[in-house]
C-alpha cells in the first residue's frame, strides 16, 4: 500500500514539475525574434491537384526569394485534413513554422488564440500598405476593429459551372440566374437522364459556405452584430431548409451526394455525368481531370431574383487563403519579407494563375490571364457580391456544429425522411446550444 | 480414423463446411475488392462496382509512387515500426523476466499500473504527450516532436503493457530449473536470461514482436499530429490519395495492397510462433 | 544441485522479510536491486508516455482551455469542476450528446465483442481437427487482423459507397433487397457499417487466442469423454467450453477495452464528423477537443471515460476472480 502511495506521489510531483515548465511553452519567446535570419519554415496549404503539384509550383518561387534575399525557405505542404490540427498543436507548444497559410475562415479563431502576428498599420506598411488588397478579401482576415491576423494571398469565389452539352441537349439556352430557374432547368435536365446539380453533403465546410449565402440572400446572418449565435432565427431556418430542399423537395441534387465529402461532385461534373456544379475556382481542377475549357460555361451563382450585388444579392462567400506569420517565429524580418514577396504583383500573378484563383492584390488583377470569361465572373463576384463568413472567434465551432447539422439533414433527405421547418429548426437549435457560452 | 469415437459426426462436418465457407467469403471479400480495384482504370473504380474488371491495368501501381511520396512513407514506417518493435521486445523481456523470476516490493503495483494503461483513451494523452515532447525538446535539445524518435518512443509504449503481460506468462512456463542450472554454472542473472531463458522463450518473443509491429504499422491518430512532411508514416500518408479533385481509388487500393503485403506475409510466416506464444503465454 | 540451492538461499535470503516468497521462489532469484534495474526502462517509458501525460491531462480537465488560452495554457483560468459539470449535465445539449455517444459506444462494443468472440470461437473449434485445407484457412483467417487498419477500413469505405459500392451492388442490384439502395456511411445504417468493419477486423484475434487456448486442453479429457459415450457436440459443451473459461475471461476484457477505445476505425470510416448513429465516444471527444478547440472539456470527458473503464474493469476482474474461486471449491 505504501508503495502505491509513493508511486502516486512521485508521478504527481514529476508531472507538476513538467507542467510548470510546460507553462512556458508558447510564450517563452514572446513576440518573435530574429535568431535565425537566414532560414524560414513555410507551411503551405494544398492548393493544387496534389501535394506534389504544389511543390512544383512553389519551389521555383522560393528559389527566387532565396536569390533575392539569401533566405532559404523550407517548404512543407500540409494536406487540408491535417492543417488545422498542426496549427493548433504548434500554437499550444510554440513550436511551429515561421510563415503559414490558413483558410481565411479560420482567421478570427486563430486571431483569438494569439498565435499569429497582428498586422497593424506598421506591419502593413512593410508590405506596401493595406490599400493594395481587394476589400472583400481583406474582410476575411479577423474580427472587425482588430488588427488583422493574416494577409490575403489567394482570393476565391463561388461560381456556377455548367456543362454546355447537357444544357443544349435539354434545350436550355442560358445558365439559370435565379434559384427558381435553376430548379426549373434541373427538371428539364433530369428528364433527359442527367443529374442536375452536385453537392458535397457530408463536407461540413461546403455546407456552411452554401447556407451562408442562402442566409445572406434572405437578409440574415448566423451571428448577431455582437457576435451571438442566431441559428434559430426563422429566416436562418428558412435558408437552411431551402438549401437542403434542393435535394429533399426540388430533387435537383441527387440523394447519393449526401455522402460526398471528397469532392466526388467535382469529378462527377468533370466526367460529364452532372450538369451543374457550385464550386470555388474550379478551372484548374477540371482541367486536371481532362475536362476542356470549351466544354463548360461559368456563370454567377444564382440569386433569388434580379442580379448579384451587395446585401440580399450576395451570391458567394469571399473564399480564399490567407498568409500569416507565426508569432513565435525566429525570423520576424525574414517572415515579413517573405509575405511581401508572396503578395508582390509578380508572384500574385504567377501563383494565382497556377491555382486558377484570383489575385488578392488589386493591381495584379489587370493581367490578361484574369480576364478570361471564367475569371471575369469570379473577379466580378469578389468585387461586388461576395461577403466574408462571420468573423467571430467561435467560427470553427460554428462550422462544426451547424455544418454537421446540415450533413445530418441531408442524410435524412437521402433516406427519404421528411425535412420540415420543425426538423430544421430542431437541428439548428441543438447546434446553437452546443456553441460555447462566451 | 473415421471409426474412432473422436471422429466428428456428419452434422458437425456439415455445419463446419457451411460456416467456414461463409466466413471465408466474409474475410476475403474486401481482399478481393482491394486486389481487383487496384488493377482497374480510374474510370472503372469511380463508376458502378463490377465484379469483373472491364480492363486490367497496372498503371495504378506505377502512378501511386508519384501521387504521394509512398516510398518515403514506406521507409519511415519501416524505421518507426521496426525500431519500436525491437525496443519494445527488449524492454518487455527485461520487465517480464523481473516479474516472472523475482519477488520485490511494488511488483503488484507495477503490473497493475502497466496493464491499466491499456484502458487509457489515446485522446486523453495526445495533447499532453505532445506538450511533454516539445518541452523535453526545449529543455534538452533532443527533438522528440516531429521526429521519428518521438514516434518510436510512443509506439513502443503502446505495445509494452500487453507484451510484458504476455511474456511474463510465457516466461512462467519456461522451467525455472533451466536458469537455475545456468546460474549454478556461473552465469550471472543476465547471462542466464540471454543464454537460457530468451532462447527458450522464442515463440513468446516472436508473438510479442508481431503484435508490437502491427500496432506501430497501423496507428493513425498520433502519427497525424506528431509527424511532418519528412517523417510521415504510411498510415497517414495513404490519405494523400484523396486529393482536392479526385479520389484515386485504384491507387489507394494498389498502395494499400503494397503496404499490406509485407505485414501480412510476415504475420502468416510467423503465425505458428504466434499460436505457440499465445498458448504458453497469454492463455494459460 | 539441491544442496547448492539450499546453501545459496540460506546465504542470500534476508531474514523474515520475504518469507512467503521464499516459499514460492528459490532464493537465488532474490537480489535487491536487480529486478528494479530490469524494470527501469519499462517504468521510465510508461511514466513518460502514459502516466505523466495522463496526469497533465487530468490537470487540463480542470482548466478552461479554449482557443483563447491554448497558446499559453499555464495561464488558462482554473474552472474547477466546470468542465465536468458541463459534460454530465445530461439535460443540456453537450452532456446529452456525450451521453448519447457513450450509449452508442457501449452498445456497439458489446455487440462487436460478442460477435468477435462467437465467430472466433466457432472458427477455432471447427479448425481444431485436421482436414485438408486447414492450414490455408487458418492463414486466411488471420489476414484481416494483419492488414494495416487504414488499408482495411478504407477498402470498406470503398465498398460501402452509396452509388458505386459493392455492398449496394450486391444487396440492391443483384439481390433486389429494398426499393432504393441504402446509405451506409451516413444516417442510421452507419452503425451497422461500423459494426461490420469492427467485427471483420477483430474476430481473428479471438480466433487466434481461442486456438491457442484449445491447445492447452489435454487430449485425454476428450478421449475419456468419448469412452463415456459423449458425442462431438456434447464434448464441446462439457469439456471444451468450460476449459476455455479462463482464456475467455482475459480475451473478452482485452477485446472490450480495445473496441471501446478504438479511434482508428471510426475515424477512417467516417472522418471527423461521425454520423449520430455511429458517434463513438473516442471520435466524439476528439471532436470536442481538436475540432472545436476546447481541450479542457475534451480532457474532462476523457477522464470520465477512464473512470468508467476503471470501474468496469475492476468490477469485471473482481467478479471473474470470485467466480473462479467458487468454481475451484
Amino acid at each position: 500500500m505504501r508503495s502505491i502511495r509513493a508511486a502516486a506521489v512521485g508521478a504527481v510531483t514529476l508531472s507538476l514539475a513538467l507542467t510548470a515548465t510546460a507553462c512556458g511553452g508558447g510564450s517563452s519567446t514572446g513576440g518573435g525574434s530574429n535568431d535565425a535570419p537566414k532560414a524560414l519554415t513555410y507551411w503551405a496549404s494544398n492548393q493544387g491537384a496534389s501535394v506534389a503539384v504544389d511543390k512544383q509550383v512553389l519551389q521555383p518561387e522560393l528559389d527566387k526569394f532565396q536569390k533575392q534575399t539569401g533566405i532559404k525557405v523550407k517548404l512543407e505542404v500540409v494536406p487540408w485534413p491535417d492543417l488545422l490540427n498542426r496549427i493548433l498543436t504548434a500554437t499550444t507548444s510554440g513550436q511551429g513554422p515561421d510563415v503559414l497559410n490558413i483558410g481565411n475562415s479560420w482567421s478570427a479563431s486563430l486571431q483569438a488564440s494569439g498565435a499569429l502576428l497582428p498586422w497593424d498599420a506598421k506591419n502593413f506598411d512593410k508590405i506596401g500598405g493595406k490599400s493594395r488588397f481587394v476589400p472583400s478579401a481583406l474582410a476575411s482576415t479577423g474580427v472587425q476593429g482588430k488588427d488583422p491576423a493574416a494577409v490575403p494571398l489567394y482570393a476565391l469565389a463561388y461560381a456556377l459551372y455548367y456543362n454546355k452539352k447537357i444544357f443544349a441537349d435539354a434545350g436550355i439556352s442560358q445558365p439559370p440566374a435565379t434559384w427558381d430557374e435553376l430548379i426549373a432547368d434541373g427538371k428539364k435536365i433530369k428528364a433527359k437522364g442527367s443529374s442536375p446539380l452536385g453537392a458535397e453533403g457530408s463536407n461540413v465546410s461546403e455546407n456552411i459556405h452554401h447556407i451562408f449565402v442562402f442566409a445572406k440572400q434572405r437578409g440574415v446572418d448566423f451571428f448577431t452584430a455582437d457576435g451571438k449565435p442566431n441559428f434559430t432565427d426563422p429566416k436562418v431556418v428558412d435558408a437552411v431548409k431551402a438549401y437542403v430542399d434542393l435535394m429533399a423537395k426540388d430533387q435537383v441534387i441527387p440523394t447519393g451526394d449526401a455522402e460526398y465529402a471528397q469532392n466526388q461532385s467535382v469529378s462527377d461534373f468533370a466526367k460529364g455525368r452532372q450538369a451543374m456544379l457550385l464550386w470555388q475556382s474550379a478551372s484548374a481542377n477540371l482541367a486536371s481531370q481532362g475536362m476542356k475549357d470549351s466544354e463548360y460555361g461559368v456563370a454567377p451563382v444564382p440569386v433569388r431574383s434580379g442580379t448579384p450585388g451587395p446585401g440580399t444579392q450576395i451570391n458567394s462567400m469571399a473564399a480564399g487563403i490567407n498568409i500569416a506569420v507565426f508569432r513565435n517565429t525566429h525570423n520576424l524580418d525574414g517572415a515579413t519579407r517573405f509575405v511581401k514577396f508572396m503578395t508582390s504583383d509578380d508572384e500574385q500573378k504567377i501563383l494565382n494563375k497556377a491555382y486558377s484563383s484570383i489575385p488578392a492584390v488589386t493591381s495584379a488583377q489587370n493581367d490578361p490571364a484574369f480576364n478570361t470569361p471564367a475569371n471575369t465572373v469570379l473577379k466580378d463576384t469578389l468585387a461586388t457580391s461576395a461577403a466574408a463568413l462571420p468573423q467571430v472567434p467561435a467560427e470553427s465551432q460554428f462550422e462544426t456544429t451547424v455544418g454537421t447539422a446540415v450533413k445530418d439533414l441531408f442524410a435524412d433527405a437521402a433516406a427519404g425522411r421528411a425535412v420540415t421547418t420543425a426538423s430544421v429548426r430542431a437541428a439548428l437549435q441543438k447546434a446553437q446550444q452546443q456553441m460555447p457560452a462566451a | 480414423m473415421s471409426d474412432s469415437p473422436l471422429a466428428p459426426p456428419p452434422s458437425f462436418r456439415w455445419a463446419r463446411r457451411v460456416f467456414l465457407t461463409l466466413l471465408t467469403g466474409f474475410v476475403l471479400l474486401p481482399v478481393y475488392v482491394m486486389l481487383s480495384s487496384s488493377l482497374k482504370p480510374l474510370a472503372d473504380v469511380s463508376g458502378k462496382f463490377r465484379w469483373v474488371p472491364s480492363g486490367l491495368t497496372i498503371r495504378p501501381y506505377i502512378d501511386m509512387w508519384s501521387t504521394v511520396p509512398l516510398a518515403r512513407y514506406f521507409v519511415n514506417s519501416l524505421i518507426v515500426a521496426g525500431s519500436a518493435t525491437v525496443l519494445s521486445v527488449v524492454v518487455a523481456v527485461f520487465a517480464a523476466y523481473a516479474v516472472s523470476r523475482y519477488d520485490f516490493r511494488g511488483k503488484r503495483v507495477f503490473t497493475v499500473t502497466v496493464l491499466s494503461t491499456q484502458m487509457f483513451p489515446g485522446i486523453l494523452f495526445l495533447l499532453p504527450l505532445f506538450l511533454l515532447y516539445v518541452n523535453i525538446g526545449n529543455a534538452t535539445g533532443i527533438a522528440l516532436f516531429g521526429s521519428r524518435g518521438g514516434l518510436i518512443l510512443t509506439y513502443l509504449t503502446f505495445s509494452l503493457p500487453f507484451s510484458i503481460w504476455m511474456l511474463t506468462g510465457y516466461l512462467d512456463s519456461v522451467p525455472r530449473d533451466l536458469d537455475e542450472a545456468a546460474l549454478v554454472d556461473g552465469c550471472g542473472p543476465l547471462g542466464a536470461l540471454f543464454r537460457i531463458v530468451v532462447p527458450a522463450a522464442i515463440p513468446g518473443i516472436v508473438a510479442v514482436a508481431v503484435y508490437a509491429f502491427m500496432t506501430a504499422w497501423g496507428e493513425v491518430l498520433f502519427a497525424s499530429v506528431m509527424t511532418n512532411d519528412t517523417t510521415r508514416t504510411l498510415a497517414v500518408g495513404l490519405q494523400g490519395y484523396s486529393t482536392l479533385n479526385d479520389v484515386y481509388w485504384n491507387q489507394i487500393m494498389a498502395a494499400s495492397l503494397v503496404v499490406s503485403v509485407p505485414v501480412v506475409a510476415g504475420f502468416l510466416l510467423l503465425q505458428r510462433y504466434l499460436v505457440a506464444g499465445l498458448t504458453a503465454g497469454a492463455v494459460k | 544441485m539441491t544442496t547448492h540451492t539450499l546453501e545459496e538461499s540460506v546465504a542470500k535470503s534476508p531474514p523474515g522479510a520475504a518469507a512467503s516468497s521464499a516459499r514460492r521462489r528459490p532464493g537465488r532469484f532474490r537480489r535487491a536491486g536487480l529486478p528494479y534495474l530490469l524494470l527501469l526502462p519499462a517504468l521510465v517509458l510508461e511514466l513518460l508516455v502514459h502516466l505523466v501525460p495522463m496526469v497533465i491531462g487530468i490537470v487540463m480537465s480542470f482548466k478552461e482551455l479554449t482557443q483563447f488560452y491554448i497558446r499559453d495554457w499555464g495561464t488558462a483560468p482554473w474552472s474547477g469542476l466546470g468542465n465536468y459539470r458541463l459534460s454530465v449535465d445530461f439535460h443540456a445539449p453537450v452532456g446529452a450528446a456525450l451521453l448519447h455517444s457513450f450509449l452508442v459506444t457501449v452498445g456497439f462494443t458489446l455487440l462487436s465483442v460478442a460477435l468477435c468472440w462467437l465467430i472466433g470461437t466457432v472458427a477455432a473449434l471447427f479448425l481444431q481437427d485436421t482436414f485438408r485445407g486447414r492450414g490455408l484457412l487458418r492463414a486466411l483467417f488471420l489476414v484481416p487482423y494483419a492488414l494495416p487498419v487504414y488499408a482495411a477500413v478504407i477498402t470498406w469505405v470503398f465498398m460501402f459507397q452509396h452509388d458505386n459500392g459493392l455492398v449496394n451492388h450486391v444487396l440492391h442490384d443483384q439481390l433486389h433487397i429494398g426499393a432504393k439502395p441504402a446509405f451506409w456511411l451516413i444516417g442510421d445504417n452507419s452503425f451497422y457499417a461500423l459494426l461490420t468493419v469492427s467485427v471483420w477486423k477483430g474476430w481473428p484475434f479471438a480466433f487466434l487466442v481461442v486456438t491457442a487456448g484449445l491447445q492447452n486442453i489435454p487430449g485425454e479429457l476428450y478421449e475419456a469423454a468419448a469412452l463415456d459415450g459423449a458425442g462431438m457436440w456434447q464434448r464441446i459443451r462439457r469439456i471444451t467450453l468450460p476449459s476455455l473459461r479462463p482464456v475467455n475471461q482475459v480475451l473478452v476484457l482485452v477485446l472490450f477495452l480495445w473496441t471501446f477505445n478504438d479511434f482508428n476505425t471510426p475515424y477512417v470510416l467516417f472522418g471527423r464528423s461521425a454520423p449520430e448513429a455511429a458517434d463513438l465516444v473516442s471520435v466524439h471527444i476528439y471532436q470536442a477537443s481538436f475540432v472545436t478547440w476546447n481541450f479542457g472539456t475534451g480532457s474532462a470527458m476523457s477522464v470520465l471515460l477512464l473512470l468508467f473503464l476503471l470501474v468496469v474493469t475492476g468490477g469485471y476482474l473482481l467478479a471473474t476472480s470470485r467466480e473462479r474461486r467458487t468454481s475451484d471449491v
